[in-house]
């Protein structure tokens, strides 16, 4: 990996992490960077419509795997424009975007989907807002007036 | 001298609340009565010794002094003023400072002016604000001098991460901030309210303004950051789910339920324990947040080693403060009487509804971003983003704002649904009108951005009916704050719907005489040429764009390049119509010559942020109406007591 | 209806502590855990994808995946000649190759003078070089960054990811991965 935690560069991030809230989501500015003109579709949309909209719909949910939260469609990083050629060009040959997400997946492991994969060690997030529900209900149990005309006197 | 006298002065501040903590816990056993009075001037003074440490840490920020550490490591001679300003706070120990300073000043200010709040109750209150600043006192002096020197000056300052050389972003934590540690100003009401089992009105009263001034922070600070994400980051998106965007929500969605259950409390002396439990989360999240946020604990990949120690730290403080909190809950929210009960379908009805869906969502948002933690004990690396974030928040949130239209036009107590049917009907038939319309017009776009579109023009609608066979003359201003605040929540939602369902794209290596199409927008690049500013060279591109053949307008988006420190930032620039924004871009040189250029036209897109700052603008009616009011009853007392006294006299 | 009734006490006032708990729990671990901040491969164990690369360079054949069926073990560098870590692990994969490692390289998003110079400085252990412009190879086997160094089984099968540049002290763990990949 590349390691630039020399002292400078260190201070850098700590200093946009405390400086700020919300640094985190900026692009890593890469102290040595390639010379390469981008890939062909790393910047370049594809010619037909839906087929740009799919790859764009995948490409917000796949995560950049060079920078700090960030998906590969909001990135800078040449790697992140090299996984944007990828779906693109996988789409452009007909491929499904949950294909390609899998293809990642398979490489890379859950880490590179942002969409939640259907997983045991991800049913415990499903089932989170069913678990509030019933817990808020469990607690309101009983507390309001049953009956409106008692007004309690 | 400077960094010694603001050093000095802070010692002494942290002696002085060592001393308001001890003269409270003596004033409140028995026969400690002698201690009563040294309290409030305890914490006034500890406010004013601290402001006056943070203005010594401005001026030498505004002075650059280099014999000073943390000006050398974090500041340069050659800034613009601002950002020498900024630079204040935009680092490590300035920010502790700034937060102690915010919270000392707070303990000074409700010493100075709370009258209502029984005196025990008040006294435990500060107690508390003192208990909680010690600690923040030990870690600013112990692990954080921000007065520190070197053993000689540097020549010159490293300079300010050119992230952060960005007036809104230089603005923007310190709202936050203010945010935060107003926050726990409602904690330390809570600990006294339960220390002196003292939970009512009175305490609710006292408590409700400050949790909507820390609110109001918190609105604008985080619309302000996710405006600035959206122009810096440069590829149109302003909310990412990112563990940071979150650790800055949590604080805000508990805020704001705390707010809606401090007023069925005020108003009604109802959800005693459920509004001193908020009154802990509240401020729980923002040390959270700020925990989460330091430690680098969630940054996940590649992210750099963030002080451990200071996390550390904090995670004690947390432990302390938070766990202790929860703790005397625990002994003491049993004995708290529940107060007046309400039917289902009433005001307080909604406002629990409310509760329990923000809540909700807080809990998804924590759970969401702690979930990759959790797995990594099982050995699995995930991601949580936006897939799992937008639509289970939604699951809480759209059914809070379609409730939003009805709660406010609900009697406290109870009431009857038939009362109130014609009113819902109107944002009934919005909402349903503008479902239609989007389905039929606009066929093809996802799911929840149609929702969001019908509920968010349901809602515009439906904040204004409680406004409905009112006298507006002699309307409280608090109720216009809510109904503001509510139709800023529905243009910001529909903001956010319609960025989301109706933006274009448009990508492309550009010649400088090209012309690109961007929607209804036309794209001409006309020059790029070099430029220079205070502390940056910029290549900035001249792109004129016109609307469906309407008069063109200049752009001028840049990549800048920062020389102290070393770095780069795209600058994006924008052109804001009524209907919608142009973003443009301009990325790196092709081998062919061409330009990388990248534009978005994202139609309404502004009602986003301008849906946030109206949700401050209602905080701010809210906060006047509320302190107008209060300022009223004292000067009425006042006259009552000068009366009596007068009529004493006279006998 | 002004009564205030009082609570029976409730385990439910214990549940903010309790997930409090939880949370502290959680983070604590979260703190000492040792810091694991790399993306691993989830490749390893798979057969390498198909692929063929041109050469990177004038004096080095390009690099397929015939290349590793043929039945002994070898090193996959990815690399390139813009990363600064690449130029500090050169010496320890020249001791590698010294020792009879057959080291193929693939290079990420390089120009083939670039490179040249590269090589010319660094030294240049390897027996072939595919250039990889558009990180297909990169992407194709899970690696995240340059440089990472995979173990290839002599039927072309990922044996072992190495994250980040080899140091010396590395240089008897990728020999018995080596040997491991080599039974």
């Amino acid at each position: 990996m590349m390691d630039f935690a020399t002292s400078a560069w260190a201070r850098f991030f700590v200093l946009a992490l405390v400086g700020s809230l919300m640094v985190a989501a900026a692009t890593r500015p890469a102290l040595a960077q390639d010379l390469l003109p981008p890939a062909p579709y790393a910047y370049k949309q594809l010619e037909e419509p839906a087929l740009e909209a799919k790859a764009q719909a995948l490409m917000e949910t796949l995560r950049c795997l060079k920078c700090q939260s960030q998906a590969i469609s909001d990135s800078d990083a040449p790697m992140a424009g090299d996984m944007r050629h990828q779906v693109r060009t996988r789409i452009a040959a007909g491929e499904e975007p949950e294909a390609i997400r899998t293809w990642l997946v398979e490489r890379y492991g859950d880490y590179v989907s942002y969409a939640p994969q259907n997983k045991p060690i991800m049913w415990p997030l499903f089932a989170a807002p069913l678990v509030i529900l019933l817990l808020a209900a469990l607690l309101l149990r009983g507390r309001f007036r049953r009956d409106p005309k008692d007004s309690g006197k | 001298m400077i960094a010694e006298l603001g050093l000095a002065v802070l010692w002494m501040a942290a002696a002085l609340a060592a001393l308001q903590l001890f003269a409270g816990v003596v004033a409140l056993r028995p026969g400690g009565a002698a201690m009563t009075g040294l309290v409030r001037p305890l914490a006034i003074m500890q406010g004013v010794l601290v402001a006056i440490s943070f203005l010594a840490l401005i001026d030498l920020f505004l002075e650059t002094d280099l014999t000073v550490k943390l000006v050398a490591e974090n500041s340069h001679s050659m800034k613009p003023f601002i950002f020498k300003l900024a630079g204040t706070w935009g680092n490590h120990e300035g920010s502790m400072l700034l937060w102690v300073t915010i919270m000392a000043m707070s303990g000074g200010i409700v010493a100075l002016v709370e009258k209502r709040l029984r005196e025990d109750t008040l006294i435990a209150t500060l107690a508390g604000q003192a208990f909680v600043s010690l600690g923040f006192y030990a870690f600013l002096l112990l692990s954080s001098n921000p007065f520190e020197r070197l053993p000689e000056a540097v020549p010159e300052g490293a300079g300010l991460n050119p992230l952060l050389q960005d007036i809104g972003l230089a603005f923007h934590p310190p709202t936050l901030y203010v945010g935060y540690v107003g926050l726990s100003v409602a904690f330390s009401f809570a600990i006294g309210a339960l220390v002196t089992r003292d939970v009512g009105p009175a305490f609710a009263r006292a408590m409700r303004p400050w949790v909507l001034g820390a609110w109001i922070f918190l609105t604008i600070g985080i619309t302000a950051g996710s405006y600035w994400a959206y122009y810096t980051l440069g590829w149109g998106g302003w909310w990412f789910w990112d563990p940071v965007e979150n650790a800055s929500l949590m604080p805000w969605l508990a805020a704001t339920a705390l707010l809606h259950s401090a007023s069925v409390l005020a108003s009604r002396n109802a959800l005693r324990a459920w509004t001193v439990m908020l009154g802990v989360i509240a401020f729980s999240m923002s040390m959270v947040g700020t925990f989460l946020v330091r430690s680098g604990i969630l940054t996940s990949v590649h992210a750099f080693a963030v002080d451990p120690e200071r996390g550390s730290f904090i995670l004690a403080l947390l432990a302390i403060y938070i766990g202790g909190a929860m703790a005397l809950f625990g002994f003491r929210a049993s004995t708290v009487t529940e107060g007046e009960r309400f039917s289902l379908f009433s005001r307080e009805g909604s406002l629990v509804f409310n509760n329990v869906m923000l809540c909700g969502t807080l809990a998804i948002v924590l759970l969401g971003t702690l979930y990759p933690l959790m797995t990594e004990a099982f050995d699995a690396k995930v991601s949580v983003g936006p897939p799992y974030f937008n639509p289970v928040s939604a699951i809480f949130v759209i059914p809070m704002m379609l409730m939003m239209s009805v709660g406010p036009l609900l009697r406290w107590r109870k009431d009857k649904p038939g009362r109130i049917t014609a009113v819902v009907a109107i944002p009934a038939l919005v909402t349903a009108l503008a479902l239609l319309a989007v389905v039929v017009f606009a066929p093809g776009i996802r799911i929840l951005p149609i929702i969001g579109i019908a509920v968010g023009a349901g809602l515009a609608v439906g904040s204004w009916m409680p406004l409905k066979g009112r006298n507006l003359r002699r309307t409280p201003l608090s109720v216009y704050g809510m109904v503001v605040a509510h139709f800023g929540i529905g243009v910001a939602l529909l903001g956010a719907a319609s960025e989301s369902a109706f933006s274009t794209e448009r990508l492309a290596a550009m010649n400088v005489g090209d012309t690109q199409q961007v929607g209804p927008i036309t794209v001409k690049l006309l020059s790029i040429a070099p430029v220079a500013g205070p502390n940056w060279t910029a290549l900035d591109a001249t792109v004129t764009a016109s609307y469906k053949d309407g008069a063109p307008v200049t752009l001028h988006p840049q990549a800048r390049t920062f020389s102290s420190p070393p770095g780069e930032r795209t600058e994006s620039a924008l052109h804001t119509r009524w209907n919608g924004q142009l973003y443009a871009v301009l990325g790196k040189e092709g081998d062919d010559g061409r330009w990388q250029m990248r534009f978005w036209w994202k139609p309404f897109v502004p009602l986003l942020w301008l849906g946030g700052l109206l949700v401050a603008l209602g905080g701010i009616l809210s906060l006047l109406g509320r302190v107008a009011h209060d300022v009223r009853r004292l000067r009425a007392e006042g006259k009552i007591a000068y009366r009596k006294a007068r009529l004493e006299n006279l006998k | 209806m002004t009564e205030a009734v009082a609570k029976r006490p409730s385990l439910a006032m214990w549940l903010p502590l309790a997930l409090f708990g939880a949370f502290f729990v959680l983070v604590i671990w979260g703190l000492v855990r040792p810091a694991d901040r790399e993306v691993a491969s989830a490749f390893i164990g798979k057969p390498l994808p198909q692929f063929a690369l041109e050469a990177a360079t004038q004096d080095r054949p390009g690099l397929s995946t015939a290349d590793f069926k043929t039945g002994k073990p070898k090193l996959l560098n990815v690399f390139a000649s813009w990363c600064v870590p690449c130029a500090v692990e050169a010496p320890t994969l020249d001791a590698l190759a010294k020792r009879g490692v057959d080291i193929q390289g693939v290079a990420i998003r390089d120009r083939s003078e670039d490179l040249a110079r590269f090589l010319a400085t660094n030294g240049n252990p390897f027996t072939r070089i595919g250039k990889d412009d558009v990180s297909q190879v990169q992407v194709g086997i899970g690696s995240s960054g340059v440089p990472e160094t995979f173990v290839i089984d002599g039927n072309g099968v990922i044996r072992y990811q190495h994250i980040g540049e080899i140091r010396p002290e590395d240089i008897d763990l990728i020999l018995r991965k080596l040997a491991e990949a080599g039974q």
